[in-house]
């Protein structure tokens, strides 16, 4: 294992022995604040009852990834090509993102109900800035040389895009990505708040109406384990993608 | 076969070439040696159309056109390969661009690589392969071009010297083998003595010829003939009176 890698095991080793201690120390209830090796055996014994409700969250985060990717390069690109486009849009992506999200949620489901639609919206909301801003930022950073080279070889805006801009920016996409997907959970969990009658958030809201304290660590370390996987399977996908590297 | 008369450029204040003529013979070797940030570079960014110019104009072939445009191929001092292309990909992005019969390309550009000690490699990346031999790849792409016209930007300057000197032969193949019409900006007198048929001095802003140089003689010449000493004695001290003014 890498140097960083036993470093970061290390800290959350202590950080957990220090919670658990302080607990027992000073007999914290555990409707206040439960240990974490409860919480683990909470996550792991009641896997039965968080499963259905993770899955439910989980599809509510692919749709809102496939949702805000099917918006977000185009969205990029057309704005690349047109930098009119740019600055007419721009205001409004901005403005979009400094809306908190608690302030939509209400909205996003009395227009689109209960179910799944809503929870999806919320969450392509919230990943479709960072991807949008990325990849507009990876297309515009394409070197100068490289521009003049396809000019010269008589290549068109989507040759040029195909060959050399979309490569280009890549990295910056993945950048974009992982920052998306990271926080996907957190669009997906507020519209669960709202309303809704399945997914983690849902749960989350039962168990702590039932001073459930240990349920809802469970399901913040399952959603937690959700946003991580999706971290590391966006990570493996750069690698895989970005050969050349 | 190339006549620029009276070419004009200005940005702002500053006058990078106020009647700047030039006219290259069908076939020729041109070097063109100036203080760095004369403007040689503006010169090729000009007639290749990337950027405009304020006045004058440009014959090709007899032929009034605003700009070189797509008449002409490039090849840059950086090798500008694309590091997700395999060195073939890059060699063929002329071809796969003007939608040329792929099949035809691909031997033709084979063939190209066995020249120029290529063979083996096509399937490589330049992030895998030495300077010397990614440029070799790009003037492998520079062959593809199916144009008359070669513009060369210092295209050997991030070179070491004995990889320069095995690449300078192969300028010359450009000419003599492929008949191409060459015009080259290079900082380096030597090599404009060595490749050139005819070495325009240019003055620092705004840019003019101060002299046509004709060295004569069979290439690859000899720099330690007497007469190709004086000539670069004489070259350097037209620059040295640039520089002091």
């Amino acid at each position: 294992m890498k140097r960083s890698g036993v470093i970061a095991l290390l800290v959350v080793f202590f950080a957990l022995a220090a919670w658990e201690t302080t607990c027992r120390v000073w007999s914290i209830p555990d409707f206040i604040l439960p240990v974490p090796s409860r919480i683990l055996a909470v996550a792991v014994m009641q896997a039965g009852l968080l499963l259905p409700h993770a899955a439910v969250t989980g599809v509510e985060v692919l749709a809102g990834i496939f949702i805000s990717l099917m918006v977000a390069v185009p969205l990029s690109i057309a704005m690349f090509a047109h930098p009119a486009a740019e600055n007419a849009i721009a205001p409004f992506l901005v403005a979009s993102q400094a809306v908190p999200v608690f302030a939509v949620a209400p909205l996003l489901v009395i227009w689109l109900g209960y179910g799944i639609a809503s929870k999806v919206l919320m969450a392509a909301v919230i990943i479709f800035f960072p991807i949008t801003v990325n990849l507009l930022e990876g297309f515009k950073s394409c070197d100068q040389e490289f521009r003049v080279l396809f000019r010269l070889m008589g290549a068109d805006f989507w040759q040029t895009l195909r060959l050399l801009y979309w490569p280009w920016a890549l990295p910056h996409f993945f950048a974009g990505l992982k920052v998306g997907v990271s926080v996907a959970t957190i669009g997906a969990v507020i519209g669960e708040w709202v309303g809704a009658q399945q997914g983690l958030g849902y749960l989350m809201i039962q168990a702590n109406a039932r001073l459930r304290v240990d349920l809802v660590f469970a399901a913040i370390l399952w959603l937690s384990a959700m946003g991580l996987s999706l971290w590391v399977f966006v990570g493996y996908l750069e690698r895989k993608v970005i050969s050349w590297r | 076969m190339l006549t620029v008369s009276n070419l004009n450029k200005h940005f702002g204040d500053l006058s990078i070439f106020e009647n700047f003529n030039l006219h290259l013979a069908p076939n020729g070797f041109t070097a063109l040696v100036g203080p760095s940030g004369c403007g040689k570079s503006t010169l090729f960014n000009v007639l290749a159309g990337v950027v405009a110019k304020d006045g004058g104009s440009v014959t090709l072939q007899g032929r009034d056109v605003s700009h070189l445009g797509t008449a002409s191929a490039y090849m840059h001092q950086k090798d500008l390969l694309l590091p997700w292309f395999t060195l073939l990909d890059n060699a063929l992005l002329p071809s796969r661009i003007a939608g040329e019969n792929p099949d035809k390309s691909t031997t033709k550009a084979r063939a190209l690589f066995e020249r120029l000690g290529l063979k083996g490699f096509e399937s490589y990346r330049p992030g895998e392969i030495s300077g010397g031999m990614r440029q070799r790849c790009a003037l492998v792409r520079t062959l593809m071009f199916e144009r008359e016209l070669v513009l060369l930007d210092e295209p050997l300057s991030a070179l070491d010297a004995i990889t320069r000197r095995s690449l300078q032969s192969l300028l010359l193949l450009l000419q003599v083998e492929f008949k191409r019409t060459i015009l080259m900006i290079t900082h380096d007198i030597e090599e404009a003595l060595m490749l050139a048929d005819e070495i325009l001095v240019l003055s620092g802003r705004p840019m003019r010829v101060l002299d046509q140089i004709y060295p004569g003689g069979t290439k690859l010449r000899r720099l330690d003939d007497p007469r190709l000493i004086e000539i670069k004695l004489y070259v350097l001290n037209l620059l040295q009176g640039e520089l002091n003014k």
